[in-house]
């Protein structure tokens, strides 16, 4: 047998126990972060069904506009709504941090687990109830709110459904609190006494940053959600203008919560893509503190701009015109962070591995999601823009192009820890780069017809008013990105039933603690305690060997298990 | 594996040192904290937003609510405040049988704070002094659709004895309008306050249950340190509640 | 540790004297009467002022003493100032757009009830 660091023929966290009961009720960060990530995924699959039902429903000649019934009306409202509060709350709020973060945070500090293993636990136990809480919404009735419950249509005579809703959104909201209260403790007291906050791999930075947002952020969401549900039920009427109340002040607590939580969607994916820059280039990231310090900042600037999201909804003139200004803030640590990426490329001896070509991706996608963002912080030309499709296509770039890309690219990176399998391949590569190309297609028609005047949320349009081709190409662009994420889930599937193609402990060369385990790792992550810590991004720590088909520490410790599971071949 | 033999008692499995686990747990509960002032925050924002544009309906409303009682609530809640930080000082130093005492004294306060508080409430229900939208209230936008009952012996509605300034039926239909929203913030705030009264009731209760068991002393009293951060906390909301709502003059 | 940077070490937790906290709890109790004077006289108009003021002391109080902020890890009460900052830029801006916009509500109220007027 040729030598490996790969451990699935041996004890690692797969395979220590076994049974229903010790993933259900398990503590360990790795098993938690894999049930989050197949969780996610089962729930990205619904939204995306809504989502083609949405695409489909919009394809010139699905529906007439003169003579649609009220049913495909309702139907298409409870499909936008439940493919928006499904991706938002359910896929892209807890899938880079959750899943992701739970599985690569501990493993990152070289800790055992993260600071409270029960805590992490009774997340997913509170994600699963919300999740269920969401499919009852499914079943009994036919949400039509759109994902933001605006009063006072929420709290009105609308479908009780809204109820399961929002306390579903409730639920999912103290799971992601408790995710960040957890990481923002396991990053500051269980990092390694070696590595000093700057020592510290950026994804982490991204990840406390994102935590931060986690805990301050989310409990607003919790009081409003909480506060439309008494209104529904009991008539409270703080947000209801027939009782007094202001709807306007829903819509403040609202975004107070949901524009930071555009950050909680976006940062980790940044995170993710600073490893794989650095990773692929083979170079030191550049501008380490400048990245780091910039997601902070990108945390702290989330608090202050949320008023963009009311520019026409009613609010004062005066907050309007402060609020623009500020969104502006926002626009340089992302630049500056998409800058580095590029200034990591340059002169870098760059591999196009997968996750290497999702990272690209999300340049031009996040270049474009970020670039149509600044019309809409502009006040004059956001009055036109807004409740159109620009809006549309301008958030699906950021929160697709970046966090869903970020996303994919960060399975694909670190699948091989997770199930000690390669995935690289061009199958792999193809359904990159079809989901790119759809992505595009989709998105692109989108601003197109938006700038035009396509507003939001109609069920269908008159060929009259000019939109089918639009519509027609994003129908088109829709099919082509399904059959792209079909290809890239099929690619990771397919790694389970290939015999062989294990993954040696670090296949691409990464210099952070995580690569320092054998894949999979073992139930308490590492066997020699503590991992050397050294610098995160200097690419000379590790080198190529070849009989092992992946890297390994050039000056190895002795106890090393990845290279002591060599030796005695070697010997 | 070898670290494991030498693992000090009473540490999780993931930490080094008791230290390194006190100090996570310090930090978990700041944090926690730190989110249910966040949690709280909307309703005093909602608060400002309506006072600062209808002050006069808040001095208006406030006469209903009963100052003495709500001053005797802020008195249990401080007491409750102050025996269950002896309590802390009891846990560290070992002295099991205080720690009992003050923990039985602060589950009284709190006790006695819901008490106090739901006979409050019953006062509102029976004399209509609700929200807008409840049904009974005699706020209501639709005069006519006032409980008869409930205006009948509703002191507030009739004024017999002059001791409101104004009968409620009298006044302006937009001005009754906002007392209901007066009484929306005030159910809401204080209704969430006491949800956090109740659960720390729940915890106290599993601290008592613990202590009684002998699991507290100087090496293990993390966990009435941590709950005793979080009833100051219910105590702190409550000290700015108070002024808030019952002593608008 | 990795943040020994923060505050006092080598000790867990701070025992804090009993006169200290019957102490607090004295100066809690007077502060409590005084603000229930204070709100029942007339203050000329720093009512909500003084009412404030007080409160703030009381919870100062509080969070230094019973909540141990005065012996415990400076980052601690960083965290709980910087909770109580978030709040105030979130109310500052809140209140600051709410009055406002007051005026245009006024406005749509007055002109719908012209409107209903001029359709009688």
């Amino acid at each position: 047998m040729a030598p490996t660091t790969n451990t699935l023929d041996r004890t690692n966290y797969l395979n220590a126990t076994k049974g229903f009961m010790s993933w259900f009720w398990t503590i360990d960060h790795k098993r938690l972060g894999l049930m989050y990530l197949w969780s996610v995924i089962a729930c990205f699959i619904m939204g995306g069904f809504f989502a083609m039902k949405i695409r489909l429903n919009l394809m010139p000649g699905a529906v007439d506009f003169a003579t649609q019934t009220a049913e495909q009306m309702n139907a298409y409202n409870n499909a936008f709504t439940v493919h928006g509060a499904v991706m938002v709350f359910l896929v892209i709020i807890p899938s880079i941090p959750a899943a992701l973060g739970n599985f690569v945070l501990p493993l990152m500090l070289g800790a055992k687990d993260v600071a409270f293993p029960r805590l992490n636990r009774f997340s997913y136990h509170l994600w699963i109830i919300g999740a269920l809480l969401f499919v009852a919404t499914l079943l009994i009735g036919n949400l039509d709110t759109g994902w933001t419950f605006y009063p006072p249509y929420s709290t009105g005579h609308t479908d009780p459904s809204v109820i399961t809703a929002v306390l579903g959104a409730f639920i999912l909201g103290f799971s992601s609190i408790f995710t960040g209260l957890n990481f923002i403790v396991t990053i500051h007291k269980m990092r390694p006494p070696q590595m000093t906050w700057f020592k510290m791999p950026l994804f982490l930075w991204a990840i406390y940053a994102t935590a931060v947002i986690q805990v301050l952020a989310t409990p607003v969401i919790g009081i409003s959600l909480l506060l439309i549900l008494v209104e529904k039920t009991m008539q409270i009427g703080i947000f209801t203008p027939e009782l007094g109340g202001d709807p306007v002040f829903f819509q403040h607590l609202f975004w107070f919560y949901s524009h930071p939580a555009v950050y909680i969607m976006v940062l980790p994916g940044m995170g993710i893509m600073s490893e794989l820059f650095a990773t692929f280039s083979r170079k030191p990231i550049f501008g380490y503190k400048s990245i780091a310090m910039s997601s902070i900042a990108i945390a702290i600037f989330s608090f202050i701009v949320w008023g963009h999201h009311m520019f026409i909804s009613g609010q004062s003139d005066l907050m309007s015109v402060i609020f623009s200004a500020l969104t502006f803030s926002v626009a340089v640590p992302s630049a500056i962070k998409v800058f580095n990426w590029i200034s990591t490329m340059y002169k870098g001896s760059i591999s196009f591995s997968v996750p290497m070509l999702y990272g690209m991706s999300i340049i031009w996608l996040f270049g474009i999601g970020g670039l149509t963002g600044l019309f809409l912080a502009t006040l004059g030309t956001d009055v036109v823009f807004h409740d159109t499709y620009f809006v549309v296509a301008h958030f699906h770039y950021v929160m697709v192009g970046s966090a869903l890309f970020g996303f994919i690219g960060g399975i694909y990176y670190w699948w091989p820890k997770m199930y000690g399998k390669v995935v690289d391949g061009p199958l792999a590569k193809v359904g990159c780069v079809l989901s790119f190309l759809g992505f595009n297609l989709t998105f692109l028609p989108q601003f197109v017809g938006g700038s035009k005047g396509m507003p939001r949320r109609y069920a269908a349009y008159g060929s009259e008013q000019g939109f089918d081709d639009w519509n027609y190409w994003s129908t088109m662009g829709a099919m082509v990105l399904l059959a792209g994420l079909s290809i890239a889930l099929f690619g990771l599937l397919r790694s389970f039933f290939v015999k062989g193609a294990l993954s040696p402990a670090n296949p691409w060369g990464g210099v952070t603690l995580e690569w320092q385990t054998p894949s999979p790792p073992p139930e308490h992550n590492f066997e020699i305690d503590p991992p050397t810590v050294g610098d995160p991004y200097d690419m000379s720590l590790v080198e190529y060997r070849g009989e092992v088909e992946g890297f390994l520490p050039v000056n190895p410790r002795e106890d090393d298990p990845c290279v002591a599971y060599i030796a005695p071949e070697e010997a | 594996m070898s670290s494991h033999d030498n693992h000090p008692e009473g540490v999780a499995h993931h930490f080094e040192t008791a230290e390194q686990q006190f100090d996570s747990g310090k930090l978990g509960i700041w944090t926690f904290l730190l989110t249910e002032v966040l949690f709280f925050s909307a309703l005093f924002v909602a608060y400002t937003m309506y006072r600062d544009n209808y002050p006069e309906v808040f001095q208006f409303a406030s006469q209903y609510l009963d100052t003495n009682l709500g001053a005797l609530n802020t008195l249990v809640l401080l007491l409750s405040s102050f025996t269950i930080a002896w309590g802390v000082r009891n846990a560290m130093l070992g002295e099991t049988k205080m720690l009992t005492i003050n923990l039985i004294i602060t589950l009284i306060c709190a006790a006695g704070f819901m008490v106090i508080k739901a006979e409050e409430y019953g006062h509102k229900f029976h004399e209509g002094t609700l929200w807008g939208g409840h049904e009974h209230s005699i706020f209501q936008l639709d005069a006519s659709k006032v409980d008869p009952e409930i205006a009948a012996h509703s002191k507030a509605w009739s004024n017999p004895d002059g001791e409101f300034s104004a009968a409620v039926k009298d006044l302006d239909p937009e001005f009754r309008q906002k007392l209901g929203i007066f009484f929306g913030v005030y159910f809401c705030l204080t209704g969430l306050h006491g949800i956090h009264v109740l659960i720390g009731m729940i915890l106290l209760t599993w601290l008592l249950i613990r202590n009684l068991r002998g699991e507290f002393g100087p090496k293990n009293f993390a966990a009435v340190d941590f709950i005793a951060l979080y009833w100051h906390l219910v105590d702190l909301i409550w000290i700015f509640l108070f002024p808030l709502l019952y002593l608008i003059s | 540790m990795s943040d020994s940077s923060h505050g006092s070490e080598g000790h867990i937790g701070h025992v804090l004297p009993l006169s200290i906290l019957i102490k607090v709890f004295g100066c809690l109790v007077a502060l409590t009467i005084l603000t229930v004077i204070t709100g029942k006289a007339d203050m000329y108009g720093a009512d909500l002022a003084v009412a404030m003021i007080i409160a703030t002391c009381k919870a100062s109080l509080v969070c230094l003493f019973f909540m141990h902020l005065k012996y415990d890890r400076p980052f601690h009460g960083m965290i709980f100032l910087f909770s109580v900052m978030c709040v105030g830029i979130f109310l500052a801006f809140v209140a600051l757009d709410a009055e406002s916009y007051q005026e245009h509500v006024k406005d749509f109220k007055a002109n719908e009830i012209a409107e209903q007027q001029l359709g009688e």
